[in-house]
């Protein structure tokens, strides 16, 4: 064969085998995707919203305390987290250079590569320690530690993008510099940090590791913050270790919920920020 | 004041104050992200003291771990956790490098953006989910693998042991999976920031468009992509619940595929809320430490990486 036309074989068996692997890439989306729905759409009725969980043996039951659980774990997280994040991003968007913004970003990009586990740890050792109990709010606190680095640095992004004209125009026209901060980049952004802010909720949403030992699990109904609560992922965890196969029902829908939850969250973020916010920093 | 003359008009007393409180604030926030971190450090080295002043060193290569007789060696999880990134690492590079050059360069852009978002968003499928689908769909499938290929291989140990699907092979493919998004993605956009003139030089001389990918574009992008795998490397140290469900948590160091293992996250999930006295409470503290300071150093490298690249990013192209 001339070399000619080896360099031109390898050239196209090459490429095609890229896109092997591209598909390949694409395919766990799609199995994780197709075994959710189809195992948990099948288990997801009005009683998975509204009912108790039922003791073993029984039939039917819900989770009902573990959707409001996560819901109250998540909010409570998020009166935390967002604040100090916004307020963070903020700091950083307008400081770009300097040693104290660059430790700033630094201890950012450090808090979100922290694995989940170990900031549970350190919610125990902070507060579960010290009450001598589980509970909801160190749960909270967790969660709250976890989501704090995303909203730094979506808000970070989206206070960028305002032009810095508009920040000047309102300075000219005599405004102080808080106002023109306030009325100019935090309207000029609101879209995008909401998102931000959003997007970072559906995250710890699925978070299990960091509430194992913090917000532990709860049968019963509770919404207090000082009480142990149920939560969809730690529920998830429990049921799918179990051995029994209506539980195994249970979680399958727990996990069609969480995933519609997540996914749906990434997608409308990326519509709304039209591609400007990545999943992956 | 005439006019025409150029005056100097200095702010108002009020919005001096107002906007020291307001930069004042703005610093706070800051200052307490850097607090927090710190936070994680102190709390952490002050939990895990008991423990540290116990065994020092000999925590981390100690090979047993047993609560009851209060002598606990972490080995075995650091090696679980070591063996199974680097097993994650060795399916999720190769993929994900080949689709990030598919994405890159093959096909048209408006066809690779929507298919590299696919690919980012198994980045946010939750953790629990993975190992749901790991537990019930995944390790049965490997089980069949494991069978088949300990019928034939089973006499190397790389393959030995009993083909149930759970084990050290089952966590080093669910892991894959986890962090190939963070391979693909961000080699990707390493591939995008080569400046054109780089390939336009190497077809200019001849070369094919698989030479020019396999010559100066890759290699113009070596750091970046590079930056991308230690990123996915740090994720996957610390990845807990998909692997607490399906590596099988059994404390031994063992080269065959087949068998089970346990990583440091996974002992943290499983025994953490039911760690008894101060010691095994220190113990386990220790390892979230150790898991720390790993993942931290990881990702820093990562960091490094990608920013430089960042530098000399941003043509735009279609």
């Amino acid at each position: 064969m001339r070399y000619e036309t080896v360099r031109r074989v390898t050239n196209v068996a090459s490429l095609a085998f890229c896109g092997l692997l591209a598909a390949t890439a694409v395919l766990p989306l799609v199995l994780v995707l197709y075994h959710v729905v189809r195992n948990g759409a099948s288990a997801l009725n009005l009683d998975f919203f509204t009912k108790l969980p039922v003791p073993i043996g029984e039939s039917g039951g819900g989770m009902a305390n573990a959707l409001v659980g996560s819901l109250l774990l998540i909010g409570a997280a998020s009166l935390v987290g967002v604040p100090v994040g916004v307020i963070a991003g903020f700091f950083l968007a307008r400081q770009l250079s300097g040693r104290f913004a660059f430790w700033v970003r630094f201890a950012a990009d450090v808090l979100s590569g922290v694995p989940s586990i170990v900031v549970g740890v350190v919610a125990y050792e902070l507060i579960v320690v010290p009450m001598k109990g589980f509970s909801a709010l160190s749960g909270a606190l967790a969660l709250a530690l976890i989501m704090i680095p995303t909203v730094v640095r979506t808000t970070e992004e989206m206070v960028k993008l305002v032009p810095y004209t508009l920040y000047e125009a309102a300075l000219a026209v005599g405004a102080p510099e808080w106002r023109a901060t306030v009325f100019v980049f935090l309207r000029g952004a609101r879209a995008g940090i909401i998102t931000g802010i959003m997007l970072a909720m559906a995250r710890i949403a699925g978070e299990t590791a960091p509430l194992l030992f913090t917000a532990f699990n709860n049968q019963f109904w509770s919404v207090s913050l000082t009480q142990p609560i149920s939560s969809l992922p730690v529920q998830i965890f429990n049921y799918a270790m179990s051995p029994y196969d209506e539980w195994h029902r249970l979680a399958w829908a727990a996990c069609l919920v969480l995933v519609v939850l997540v996914l749906g969250m990434s997608v409308i973020t990326r519509m709304v920020t039209r591609g400007k916010y990545e999943i992956i920093q | 004041m005439s006019a025409g003359e150029a005056v100097y008009v200095r702010p108002r007393p009020a919005f001096v104050l107002s906007d020291r409180v307001a930069n004042s604030i703005l610093a706070a926030g800051a200052a307490s992200v850097v607090g927090l971190a710190v936070l994680l450090g102190v709390v952490l080295s002050l939990g895990a003291a008991p423990a540290l002043s116990k065994f020092g060193a000999g925590f981390l290569v100690g090979k047993t771990w047993d609560p009851v007789a209060e002598h606990f060696g972490a080995l075995p999880f650091i090696y679980g956790t070591l063996a199974s990134s680097f097993l994650a690492l060795l399916m999720a590079v190769p993929v994900g490098l080949g689709a990030a050059i598919f994405l890159a360069e093959v096909l048209p852009q408006w066809l690779a953006r929507p298919i590299a978002f696919m690919i980012e968003l198994l980045a946010a499928v939750p953790s629990v989910v993975y190992g749901m689908w790991g537990v019930f769909v995944a390790v049965p499938a490997i089980a069949r693998v494991e069978e088949f290929i300990g019928q034939r291989w089973g006499h190397i140990p790389l393959f030995s042991g009993p083909p149930i699907g759970i084990g050290m092979l089952a966590a080093g493919v669910i892991l894959a999976i986890m962090v190939l998004p963070f391979i693909a993605s961000i080699s990707r956009e390493a591939i995008l920031a080569v400046p054109r003139a780089q390939a336009e030089a190497a077809l200019a001389l001849g070369a094919t468009k698989w030479e020019t990918i396999r010559g100066p574009l890759l290699r113009y992008a070596r750091k970046g992509i590079l930056g991308g795998i230690v990123l996915a490397l740090g994720r996957a140290l610390g990845e807990t619940m998909a692997v607490t469900m399906v590596i099988g948590n059994v404390p031994q160091i063992s080269v065959s595929l087949f068998q089970s293992g346990y990583t440091m996250s996974a002992v943290l999930a499983n025994e953490f809320a039911e760690a008894t006295g101060r010691i095994h409470t220190a113990a386990l503290v220790e390892i979230a430490l150790v898991l720390l300071v790993l993942t931290v150093l990881v990702n820093a490298f990562a960091r490094l990486l990608i920013w430089g690249t960042a530098a000399h990013a941003g043509e735009e192209r279609v």
